[in-house]
């Protein structure tokens, strides 16, 4: 029975991947689309740009920026159909994740494979759940691109069996310290994301219009930003929760709340990282791009912290099943 | 803000070599190591402090300038806000076209005193702190200001990483944390000299320890079977063990497990490691016991093969040292080399190398139990020595070469049937005792940290003024609807909407914005 789950489960993880893999490609034709469309239509993309421009320049005044009514004509067939297919990809994509987890009995992120199998997994449901609130969609090939290299990479190089719970893992501060540190991960990812492509704007938007056609058809770089910042803020909460949790679980298991063990060096560099963006965001000459490159610089943090420090630094958090 | 996101910046650029290097507080031995390893390099990096950054000068610095910079903040931001929470909202401003979400609506037949009255009811029930004012041209406006809660929370975040800091300053100069190796069913009292290694505070007072004592009954291990991918993993620890109170000889039993320390006269008691401890026996050239006693080996890998020392300074006619080396199951490498290949004692084999000589006890200089120092003596059974590395199964003695003695490596069940070894050696498990008067408060304020960050984050800021222009001429009244962000506040303008459509509906008007 566990040897069936663990294989459907990996069968599971290659059909997301193929599905995935779809999602990504019809995501970059969107782009391109956008791109076409926005020399083609240069009035309306000034239109459009000039009314984002106006809702960017109020006061943070960024709900639900609609993208698309403004400029009617742009068809979105091709968004459409990536996005389907990235929910698709992740109702699969999740299947694999809970059958891992009913294979070993425990929670699916005790070691790196698991820990990427599931936290791509929240990455990408994130995304989907965000789009209730805002229209992010153009994310799309970013986040698309990011779970399959992660994928990727845990089927590939992370690949260890069904292995029961170490006695150091077992607790149910496994459960809480580990899923809130995804979810603060997740939101670090979107924040990213948002990030380049503000950055990207204000480069255009330097450059008067030159650059990347499609970045005509996105909200503007002020727009993006306060959507990074309210993304990142989310991020930052569940960040400081994973710290402290952390914390009162390395009291439990290893006897001091603090040690400064290098997971918890770059646990704390990477809060520091976001604490500076909040403040960066109410310093003068440090609003836009600065910022952005912040929020960037804290998600790369938050990366080399799951892969270089897990694999290369010694430390207490040895837990990568390598 | 900018020196803070300056010294936040720096700060996490600081705490970076911390995580390159190894720390002597969380890794002695990698510091040793390294400086092995990097014998020109380590030095000067020392000197930097690089092997204790975050005890370092330049990082203390840093995070000291920043939380003076934080309280040179903190404290006039609540004076300010203290006052803020005292006063009423600040007049209405002469033009509010200019402002956020600014709306108009045209209501007939309503008079402006009516018109301001429903909208304060609305704002004070939304929870707005509202104030009525009458401007220059006797038009009637509401005042409101709401989310005092918001700097409220920043400064309790601010605050309460402080009492973090505070805290945690304290804990480490009131506490200690040691180390006690037990063997299975050997007892330990707590008093300073029982301990193996003792790291006390700066302000530490022996008279904090309770001297309870701790026997360890037994330990046990469980160790994966099935799973081939898993095989020999460990799946449980659990040490039984019976505590005993100052004074008194009635014992209260108890376990300890790895996530589940045991909490003991002001103590937490944490299990962290274990291994196997075998009793050797040694008897010297003329047949007396020299030596017997439970030496705990360390494990050296997942199989727990185990590294163990043996010195009998009391053997005649030479002082005897062995170096030992434990294979809970015994397997042979392709190379020849022995190996364990299962941590459980299904087959365990001690084989030692013996040396005579001087043990270099005796020249006042301490020396660790888990090392030998060969210099001054000869290997008479080994690899560099005419015999072979004596080896030996439980309850099997053998005679040393020259006639120097013998050793037993004895079989702590000699009960068991002969095919059964697992409880031929005893066990020992390492604890980590601590003591740390402050992490209640460390957690307390780590708490109010988050919450103050929630609040801070989350709970909006805003102004919203509601002013009614009489129209005398039309019989009605103008109103005017606008809102001001105080801080992040992505909502003002949809909240400033609803507040004027809750208005209108009241009024029984439609809005024409």
């Amino acid at each position: 029975m566990t040897d069936l789950l663990v294989s459907s489960s990996l069968t599971a993880v290659w059909s997301a991947m193929g599905v995935y893999t779809l999602a990504f490609i019809m995501f970059t034709l969107d782009l391109a689309k956008r791109s076409a469309w926005a020399q083609q239509a240069p009035v309306a993309v000034t239109a459009a740009t000039s009314a984002m421009g106006q809702l960017a320049g109020a006061t943070a005044t960024i709900d639900r920026i609609n993208t698309d009514t403004a400029v009617k004509p742009l068809s979105l067939k091709f968004e459409r159909i990536a996005f389907a297919l990235t929910v698709l990809g992740w109702l699969v994509h999740t299947a694999a994740v809970v059958m891992r987890g009913i294979a070993q009995g425990y929670v699916p992120w005790s070691n790196m494979f698991e820990f990427s199998l599931t936290a791509s997994s929240i990455i990408v449901g994130v995304f989907i759940a965000v789009q209730v609130w805002q229209n992010l969609r153009f994310l799309g090939a970013f986040i698309t691109g990011f779970a399959l290299i992660a994928l990727g990479l845990a089927t590939v190089n992370f690949y260890v069996d069904v292995k029961p719970l170490p006695p150091a893992l077992q607790s149910s501060w496994l459960v809480i310290h580990v899923f809130v540190a995804v979810l603060g991960t997740s939101f670090f990812a979107l924040g990213a994301g948002l990030s380049v492509v503000q950055l990207m704007q204000a480069r255009a938007a330097a450059a008067k219009g030159a650059g990347l056609k499609f970045l005509q058809t996105l909200p503007g770089a002020d727009a993006l930003e306060n959507l990074a910042y309210r993304v990142v803020v989310v991020g930052f909460v569940f960040w400081t929760f994973t710290l402290i949790a952390g914390a009162i679980w390395a009291e439990r298991a290893w006897g001091r709340y603090w040690g400064w063990d290098t997971k918890e060096v770059w646990t704390f560099i990477i809060w520091t990282i976001f604490a500076g963006y909040l403040h960066a965001r109410a310093t003068r000459g440090w609003r836009g791009s600065r910022s952005a490159w912040l929020a960037i610089i804290g998600f790369a943090a938050v990366l080399f912290n799951f892969t270089v420090v897990n694999l290369f630094f010694k430390g207490l958090h040895a837990y990568s099943g390598l | 803000m900018r020196t803070a996101l300056f010294l936040l910046l720096l700060l996490a650029i600081a705490a970076v070599p911390g995580s390159l290097v190894p720390q002597r507080s969380s890794d002695p031995n990698g510091v040793q190591q390294y400086f092995t390893n990097n014998p020109e390099i380590a030095p000067v990096l020392d000197t930097l402090q690089a092997f204790d950054v975050y005890t370092s000068a330049w990082f203390s610095a840093i995070y000291l300038l920043l939380f003076i910079s934080l309280i040179g903040c903190v404290v006039p931001r609540t004076a300010h806000h203290y006052r803020a929470l005292r006063s009423a909202p600040p007049k209405t401003p002469a033009r509010l076209s200019r402002l956020a979400g600014f709306t108009t609506a045209w209501a007939p037949g309503v008079s402006a005193t009516d018109a301001v009255e429903s909208a304060r009811g609305i704002l004070k029930k939304s929870g707005y702190r509202v104030r009525l004012f009458e401007g220059p041209r006797g038009e009637l406006s509401v005042s409101a200001e709401r989310g005092y809660l918001r700097e409220t929370g920043n400064l309790v975040f601010h605050t309460a990483l402080v009492g973090v800091l505070v805290s945690v300053g304290i804990g480490g100069s009131f506490g200690y944390s040691g180390q006690k190796v037990i063997v299975e069913g050997d007892s330990f009292a707590n008093v300073l000299l029982s301990y193996e290694s003792f790291l006390p505070g700066r302000f530490f007072d022996e008279g904090v320890l309770q001297p309870y004592r701790l026997t360890l009954d037994e330990f046990e291990a469980v160790y994966e079977q099935e799973n081939p991918a898993a095989r020999g993993q460990p799946i449980d620890f659990t040490a039984s063990v019976t505590s005993y109170a100052p004074g008194s000889e009635v014992g209260t039993r108890a376990e300890i497990k790895v996530n589940d320390p045991l909490r003991l006269g002001g103590n937490d008691i944490f299990l962290l490691g274990n291994g196997y401890a075998p009793i050797i026996t040694v008897r010297d050239g003329e047949g007396n016991v020299a030596f017997s006693d439970a030496v705990p080996f360390l494990p050296q890998d997942g199989n727990l093969t185990s590294i163990g020392v043996v010195k009998v300074p009391d053997a005649v006619p030479e002082q005897i040292g062995m170096i030992g080396f434990l294979y809970p199951t015994q397997a042979t490498l392709t190379t020849g080399a022995l190996t364990s290949n299962y941590p459980d004692l299904l087959n365990p084999v001690l084989s030692l190398q013996v040396f005579t000589g001087d043990l270099g006890l005796d020249g006042g200089i301490p020396r660790s139990v888990y090392s030998l120092d060969t210099d001054g003596m000869t290997e008479i059974a080994g690899r560099t020595a005419d015999a072979p590395p004596i080896q030996l199964t439980p309850g099997e003695t053998v005679e040393l070469p020259d006639g120097i003695g013998s050793v037993t490596f004895e079989n702590a069940a000699p009960s068991a049937p002969a095919d059964d070894l697992t409880g031929s050696v005893p066990r020992f498990v390492s604890l980590d005792i601590h003591r740390d008067p402050s992490q209640g408060w460390v957690l307390a304020f780590a708490i109010l940290v988050l919450a103050g960050l929630l609040t801070s984050l989350f709970i909006p800021r805003r102004r919203v003024w509601v002013k009614a222009i009489d129209d005398g001429d039309a019989g009605g009244v103008r109103l005017e609807y606008a809102g001001l962000a105080r801080g992040e506040d992505p909502t003002l303008d949809r909240a400033v909407r609803e507040i004027a459509d809750r208005h209108s509906q009241q009024l029984g008007i439609r809005l024409t914005t």
